[in-house]
């Protein structure tokens, strides 16, 4: 692949934007390691964040493949700077509490979900195939997330407080899994995927009656539209990107 | 004992490795009902393929021997082996038992 053409650059930016944000909720999820508030959830913290790891792995490589320069996994997880990483904003907000990282989990289970079954019929059969084993994954990570929402929106006065705060803050950013890019038409053209605005009804469908279930109030949409997926990052990513990037950028080709 | 545990309840966890076996005892987690039970059993004892099923069931539901009982539970049947079928002599002509 010797030439990146109009069509190559957008599925190559659509392809990046799913794998940073699998590759950033992961690293977020990480730091539960050894702060879970048992040991049980410690642990499907960390399988959630391993399984999410394990997704950015193969399709950072695949991006790596379909851009022809030669960059793995390794140099794209962790040699990029700040605004070439395309994840969703949502996945880089810090967790704050139990609560947030839940319902974080949840509303991004439940928008991965949508895609990886669209995607398991995309064009790009190398897309596909990770999809299809992605879909395995997701379908227990929003399982996992729909249980404690409910749990704790519906629990003592003190978690539903916590669950409503941790919505009223997260559902803005959710504007951006759906809003539209300048690659929807060419990669809906080529049929390496849909435009993130058709999934967006099936998502509300999956999403509203579990909080309504959790007595949770979903709050109106707002013209607020974060652009992460543009590289256009909060503060925080910053700050991520230096814990994630540490042991590459001081021992620079390090393997173990 | 006026204390209010603040702790969930345990579970035991079995796990059938494949079908057709059966579900082995594999150790307990805590949880706060039986659907968050099953779901920290796949969580903490299948991580590694272990299994195909998952059984979990309240601790405190299993009734269980008393340790101390032993010698009257078990030694009895200790001097009783004609309760294996080795201990008889079969005929010559009865294959395959």
């Amino acid at each position: 692949m010797s030439t990146i053409t109009a069509a190559n650059a957008a599925h190559l930016e659509y392809v990046l934007r799913i794998a940073d944000t699998s590759l950033i909720l992961g690293q977020r999820l990480s730091e539960w390691c050894g702060h879970g508030p048992v040991i049980e959830e410690d642990i499907a913290l960390t399988n959630v964040a391993l399984d999410l790891i394990g997704q950015a792995r193969l399709l950072l490589t695949h991006v790596g493949r379909l851009e022809g320069k030669g960059r793995d996994e390794d140099r794209l997880a962790f040699l990029r700077t700040e605004p070439q990483y395309r994840n969703l904003t949502i996945v880089e907000l810090p967790n704050v509490d139990f609560a947030r990282t839940i319902l974080r989990n949840f509303l991004v289970a439940a928008w991965q979900r949508e895609l990886w079954q669209k995607l398991a019929s995309s064009t790009d059969t190398e897309l596909a195939a990770i999809a299809g084993k992605a879909l395995k994954e997701t379908r227990y990570h929003l399982q996992h997330a729909a249980d404690w929402t409910v749990r704790l929106g519906d629990g003592t006065e003190e978690s539903h407080a916590r669950m409503q705060k941790a919505l009223d803050y997260l559902w803005p950013y959710t504007a951006e899994f759906f809003s539209a890019t300048a690659e929807d038409a060419a990669v809906e053209a080529a049929g390496v995927g849909p435009a993130w605005a058709t999934l967006e009804s099936t998502w509300e469908a999956v999403v509203r009656p579990v909080l309504e279930v959790a007595t949770l109030a979903v709050p109106a949409r707002m013209p607020f539209l974060s652009r992460g997926k543009q590289g256009q990052h909060t503060e925080s990513m910053g700050h991520l990107l230096t814990e994630m990037q540490y042991l590459q950028r001081t021992y620079p080709g390090g393997t173990w | 004992m006026t204390e209010v545990s603040r702790q969930w309840p345990l579970w035991e966890v079995f796990i059938r490795s494949k079908n057709g076996l059966d579900h082995k005892h594999c150790g307990s987690v805590h949880a706060p009902d039986a659907k968050l039970a099953l779901s920290n059993a796949r969580d903490v004892y299948t991580r590694r393929l272990e299994g195909v099923s998952i059984w979990v069931v309240r601790a405190d539901n299993i009734v269980a021997s008393d340790p101390d009982a032993k010698p009257e539970m078990f030694d009895p049947a200790e001097d009783k082996i004609y309760r294996h079928p080795t201990f008889y002599k079969l005929p010559d002509d009865v294959n395959h038992m």
